[in-house]
């Protein structure tokens, strides 16, 4: 099989991309996403050299007609997965960024308000010495 | 005004969230001040100078840093109001005018009377609120999916007009930002299992209030947001 210059282009972005993903932070379930990105980058890799691979992937374990599609489908779930673990995220951050700007807001607030009188310390009242 | 010898206000405190209504909030908490005396009003980041306007008119004015939505504005405003030791009620209260003082006082007269602790205000209890017909049937589906989730059984999920009392609001957390946070407040309360009630209000649906009011659009939102979290 001889190399194309598409082919030799597409290996390298995958390798970018991955390597991208690589670097970011967390456990288990980032050393999981490092495996899929591992995976991902090489099967990748495999069908750039070997298009007609997920063709017959496609026929003989899934019963699909095309490589094409069953690449469709596959990008289709892992999209919408995509979408709602960022929007899970998001809220998340959204959360923590909620309590800080409230704490600003309410120690602001408490700055500038007159604040209740201290139990009584009368000067003049012995007792309170 | 009558009612207000018969109801005690003290230790009553207006939430009143804001975010760039400063054309009416003076009027607003000018009003409410004449009958009660805690208006705390949080400012959400606003930009058309509608917290000065509001504390000029005599309210407390707590400032967001930035735009965090009307939920994380009523939060903010019940852990203001729980650092007052005076504080035994909040009433959740709308910016733009739509609500009634009169109502508040009969909300906090039943609550008294039948020792609720959440009064929520409804626009169903009677004829008085004209919604639009299609406002009517979301409101009516909203409701039928807050009362199917949650451990309540209201006539009307998205009121804002709402009576809570302290031991109440100190168990409250609300963390929908934006217009979820009808349905978290309720469901919150649901599972707290206090005894509430439900209190006829007359939300005026002013020029005003119908132009900054959510689209039906909003509805689908906020599905979404209870669904996904």
């Amino acid at each position: 099989m001889k190399l194309v210059v598409v082919q030799i282009l597409l290996i390298v972005v995958v390798f970018v991309v991955a390597a991208r993903l690589f670097r970011s932070r967390g456990a288990r379930a980032q050393a999981i996403r490092r495996l899929g990105v591992l995976a991902f980058g090489a099967f990748a890799v495999v069908s750039i050299i070997f298009p007609d691979v997920w063709t017959r992937i496609a026929q003989n374990f899934f019963g699909i007609g095309r490589g094409t599609d069953l690449v469709l489908y596959g990008l289709v779930v892992a999209f919408l997965s995509f979408t709602v673990t960022t929007y899970l995220r998001f809220r998340d951050l959204e959360t923590r960024y909620t309590r800080l700007a409230r704490r600003i807001a309410l120690d602001e607030v408490a700055g500038t308000l007159r604040t209740p009188e201290p139990p009584a310390r009368d000067p003049q009242d012995p007792a309170a010495g | 005004m009558n009612t207000t010898q018969q109801v005690g206000t003290e230790g009553v405190w207006l939430v009143i969230p804001l975010y760039n209504e400063a054309s009416v909030i003076g009027e607003v908490v000018t009003h409410a001040r004449s009958v009660f005396p805690g208006v705390v009003v949080v400012d959400d980041g606003s930009v058309d100078g509608g917290a000065e306007v509001a504390r000029q008119a005599g309210a407390v004015v707590v400032r967001h840093p930035v735009n965090l939505g009307q939920g994380a504005a009523l939060q903010t405003g019940f852990e203001f109001a729980l650092t007052r030791p005076d504080m035994q009620w909040v009433v959740t209260f709308d910016a733009d005018g739509q609500h009634q003082t009169d109502d508040v006082l009969a909300m906090l007269a039943k609550a008294r009377a039948e020792d609720l602790q959440v009064v929520f205000g409804s626009r169903f209890l009677d004829d008085r609120t004209t919604p639009s017909l299609a406002k009517k049937l979301v409101l009516r589906a909203a409701v039928g999916y807050t009362n199917l989730t949650t451990h309540t059984r209201l006539t009307d999920a998205h009121n804002g007009l709402r009576l809570l009392r302290r031991d109440v609001v100190e168990r409250l957390d609300i963390t929908q930002n934006r217009m979820a946070h009808a349905s978290e407040l309720v469901e919150q309360i649901g599972a707290l299992s206090v005894r509430y009630g439900e209190s006829p209000v007359h939300i005026l649906y002013t020029d005003y209030s119908r132009s900054k009011g959510q689209s039906l659009w909003n509805s689908v939102n906020i599905l979404v947001e209870l669904i996904l979290r």
